[in-house]
């Protein structure tokens, strides 16, 4: 059996068992490895992305949920406008260290973003407390997003 | 990140430990070749430090590291790993300023495990940038000379008047430029010119070291999903295997039943992974391989074997009653490692006593990233792509595996997601080759899962530190007494090891200050259960934990100010060699070179209390406290602002950290290691701790394994680079921010709530 969903604006087919989590179909059927594998219980948020616009996780998220919906990952978030100022403040403010959580920091911010053009300290701890960064880049996470807030025209 | 084998083997306890060591690594097969490079010579040749110490030492030929095509695209290659702390951007950077390349027309290359080409490539231990400043720049300088060379041949006019300039080489008399594009052929046909005719720049002259403006080299890639780590490469054809390892250290397989994992759909093959006789080293720890088309598969196809263990020794470890342990054996003398003057005398005469006990657990890496890695097998030649922080170790392990010689096997070096040390150990990287083995040579990635990296790390040490201080009448301390109880990293590569070595020693246990004129120092033995690595800072953390809460302790016993007694226990501005106390590792540098300089010490602490606003009145429940070290010869002090709530929640609203590193490369690199060394440092003291029961840990995931969070984070990380020059000697910067966090911490906690802690973690000590 196969589910059919929206990649990045592109239709794909997922061959894989009903069952499998949208992450490894994204990283092992599909080939894009942008969405990390982190705990694979929805605690770090690497694999953040965002289902018909929602941040999900996509390491519980099984496939046979997904049918027809659109799916985002950090491959497509340069599309939105958002998402590309939230790339461009991580960009500027040199926030990753190793990176590998910055693709789930990235699609979190943009939804938090997308959903509240000026969030507040206590705003962005909760819609960021899901991703872990073991690097410990937090206060350039949370400078970045006000950056990218105060650049979307609302301050 | 510190570690290395060929520091471990300099620093075995004598000869007849260190012939056992050498056995026992000689007998793990693949590291022949590394410690080759010390045996023998060790009796004939003068002691080397820093980078000659190091095995394959290093290299500063500019023709393996730099490269310009004929668009004028200069290729500048990193060798050593990428793990967050700005390597990639550091060393190219290095060598750009001296070429006077356009860093906009800079590409990175990152070098596969090859230290006869490259030096030595094991990124641990603070070292990369202090190793290899000088080598860097000398390869910049010496293609920049031949750029000029080629130009001036091609005008026939004396070399002397044309110079280098930002991508071209000018002669300023005619006023001709000449791009590198233009000029690179002809160069690379020129004698790369001997390094005593190699002229380095000015430091006034540089244009990226040291100023901190260049953007981290895989920003972009890594913010649109580019960036490509040890998790996630793909090669055609590839397959995926997980493997279940024995929960217990030294466990073994008695019996598997694959019957129901093999009905999975997309699982091919189960394999037995052979175990690893003691000591572990970086063998694999056996079990049994699913190996799938995709990794859901392998992981659901795992969960189906049934597997019957026998536990082996180790069975029955338990941290709660191995803590016990340890306490009797830190109440009791154990074997020295200093003793200056007299402690017992002075101990008896003491007018006040301060006596504290503090206990650490085990912690485990948890990077980001999972280890992971791949290999491929075609024609009796492997090539591994992984997230490794040593890629030679694995290049040899990996050979010693397979039986074939380490020429046949290439490991290419991703991004790691995160290292800390556990990268250093390529366990992950055997298992991939000895996968792609069974699977008839086709690509396998082994990826561990979150379960598998905290259930099957090289921990840091579990640790009892015990500590006896007397005063006299004015609160001076007059005697000093630490145990240290802790299982050693040397465990991991001589089974029976049980005392803590030089490497571990030296890290704040022996740096003791120097005003203090009797000075006791043992190290009673422990017990290793569990594979011991060593975790970012390593021994520095339980040490300084100690020691700096210690001080606090006694400045309070002597109704002092905590800074003010710690300036007075370091004593006056003075160069210490640090053979006077003991320690003759100096995380590996030249004693004469590299001095304990109390000033410097001095300096840290003025600068971040200062800054950290010490002395001012803060509101009930709010505390400010204070620790300092010197570790991976750099200086750094800690200022922590926290808040205890009536609920004896902790918060951490600033802190201040001040480092001298000597001079600095990439200032903004060292901001974000102590940024997120603070953070780390924040979780060691508050939440992390990894605890065993019948020889499993307990913890399983992130959910239980508790790390800080951006609610949780210290909202305000001000970092204070002290000013150097470049006549001085650089120091670490990876590590040496991780070590006064926690007793900068559970100091303040103290000054908020008058709750000492000497335990870690604080998770819920405070709460009613």
């Amino acid at each position: 059996m196969s589910t059919g969903f929206v990649l990045n604006g592109k239709t794909i087919k997922s061959e894989l068992e009903p069952d499998t989590p949208l992450l490894w179909v994204i990283r092992d059927e599909i080939g894009l490895t942008g969405t990390k594998f982190g705990c694979g219980i929805a605690v770090c948020g690497a694999c953040t992305v965002h289902l018909d616009g929602v941040p999900v996780r996509a390491c519980i998220t099984p496939i046979s949920a997904v049918g027809g919906k659109k799916v985002v990952t950090i491959e497509g978030l340069s599309a939105d406008p958002v998402g590309r100022r939230i790339q461009d403040a991580w960009v500027e403010n040199n926030v990753p260290q190793c990176g590998y959580c910055q693709a789930g920091q990235c699609m979190s911010a943009t939804a938090l973003l997308k959903s509240n053009r000026n969030p507040s300290d206590k705003d962005i701890d909760e819609a960021m407390g899901g991703n872990i960064c073991r690097c410990g880049c937090y206060t350039r996470i949370r400078a970045s997003i006000k950056q990218a807030a105060t650049k979307g025209g609302v301050a | 990140m510190s570690a290395h084998l060929d520091t471990l083997m300099a620093s075995s306890p004598d000869s007849a430990g260190r012939r056992r060591f050498l056995q026992s690594l000689s007998a793990a097969g693949g590291l022949v070749l590394i410690v080759g490079h010390g045996v023998g010579a060790v009796a004939a040749e003068p002691k080397k430090y820093g980078a000659d110490g190091m095995p394959n030492g290093w290299v500063d030929d500019s023709s393996v590291f730099v490269a310009i095509a004929p668009d004028g695209t200069v290729s500048i290659v990193c060798h050593r790993s990428e793990m967050g702390q700005g390597v990639r951007t550091g060393m190219p950077m290095i060598v750009a300023d001296e070429l006077e390349a356009d860093w906009s027309r800079v590409k990175v290359v990152q070098a596969p495990g090859d230290e006869k080409r490259y030096g030595n490539q094991d990124t641990d231990g603070s070292r990369s940038t202090r190793h290899f400043f000088t080598p860097m720049r000398t390869c910049g300088a010496s293609a920049r000379m031949m750029l000029e060379r080629a130009a001036a041949e091609r005008w026939q006019v004396p070399v002397s008047e044309v110079h280098a300039k930002n991508h071209e080489v000018v002669h300023a008399k005619s006023g001709r430029r000449l791009g590198y594009c233009a000029l690179a052929a002809a160069a690379a046909k020129l004698p790369v010119p001997s390094r005593d005719q190699v002229v380095l720049k000015d430091p006034s002259q540089f244009r990226y070291i040291g100023k901190g403006k260049i953007r981290i080299v895989d920003g972009r890639d890594i913010v649109t999903g580019k960036a490509v780590y040890g998790q996630d490469v793909r090669l055609p054809g590839m397959l995926f295997a997980v493997v279940a390892r024995p929960d217990v250290y030294l466990g073994k397989v008695v019996s598997v039943d694959a019957t129901q994992a093999l009905k999975v759909p997309g699982v091919l093959k189960v394999v037995p992974i052979e175990p690893s006789p003691p000591p572990a080293n970086f063998n694999p720890l056996g079990g049994v391989a699913v190996v799938a088309t995709n990794t859901w598969a392998a992981i659901k196809g795992r969960e189906a074997l049934k597997i019957v263990w026998d536990d082996g020794p180790n069975a029955s470890y338990d941290s709660r009653a191995y803590r016990a342990t340890m306490e009797a054996a830190a109440r009791v003398s154990g074997k020295s490692v200093r003793n200056d003057g007299d402690f017992d005398v002075a101990y008896a005469g003491a007018a006040r006593k301060v006596q504290a006990e503090y206990y650490l657990p085990h912690l485990a890496h948890a990077t980001m990233e999972p280890p992971a890695a791949t290999a491929r097998i075609v024609d009796g030649k492997c090539e591994v792509w992984s997230c490794v922080q040593s890629p030679q170790a694995a290049r040899s392990l990996v050979a010693g595996c397979l039986g074939i010689d380490p020429a046949n096997v290439t490991v290419n070096v991703t991004l790691l997601g995160g290292g800390f040390g556990r990268k250093s150990k390529p366990d992950f990287c055997v298992e991939a080759a000895v996968m792609s083995k069974a699977m008839d040579g086709k690509p396998v990635k082994v990826v561990w899962t979150r379960e598998d990296d905290l259930r099957h790390d090289y921990f840091h040490t579990v640790s009892v530190e015990h500590l006896e201080a007397g005063l006299d009448d004015k609160g001076k301390c007059v005697a000093w007494l630490h145990r240290s109880v802790a299982p050693t990293i040397l465990s991991t590569f001589v089974a029976d090891a049980k005392n803590q070595f030089n490497l571990e020693l030296g890290m704040t246990l022996r740096q003791v200050a120097p005003t203090i004129p009797n000075v006791r120092l043992e190290n009673p033995e422990a017990s290793a259960h569990t594979r011991i690595g060593w975790f970012r800072s390593v021994s520095n953390v339980p040490h300084a934990f100690a020691t700096q809460s210690f001080i606090a302790e006694m400045a309070a016993a002597a109704g002092r100010d905590h800074r003010d007694y710690l300036l007075e226990l370091i004593g006056p501005p003075q160069r210490i060699d640090t053979r006077t106390q003991g320690d003759d590792w100096n995380h590996g540098e030249d004693p004469d070179r590299y001095m304990f300089d109390t000033g410097r010490l001095r300096q840290v602490i003025e600068s971040a209390t200062r800054e950290g606003g010490w002395g001012k009145t803060l509101p009930k429940g709010s505390g400010l406290g204070l620790a300092a070290t010197y570790t991976f010869v750099t200086y750094v002090a800690a200022v922590a602002q926290v808040v205890v709530n009536a609920k004896g929640e902790v918060a951490i609203p600033r802190i201040d950290v001040a480092i001298d590193c000597g001079a600095t490369v990439n200032p903004e690199r060292i901001r974000s290691q102590i940024e997120g060394a603070a953070v780390m440092g924040m979780g060691v003291a508050l939440f992390n701790e990894i605890s065993f029961k019948n020889g499993r840990v307990e913890q399983g995931n992130l959910n239980d394994f508790e790390l800080a969070r951006i609610g949780s984070s210290p909202v305000d990380i001000r970092v204070h680079i002290m000013p150097s020059d470049y006549s001085r000697p650089l120091g670490g910067v990876g590590e040496p921010a991780v070590p006064p966090i926690a007793p900068a911490i559970c100091n303040a906690i103290f000054a908020a709530t008058g709750k000492r802690i000497r335990q870690l973690p604080v998770r819920d000590q405070l709460k009613a």
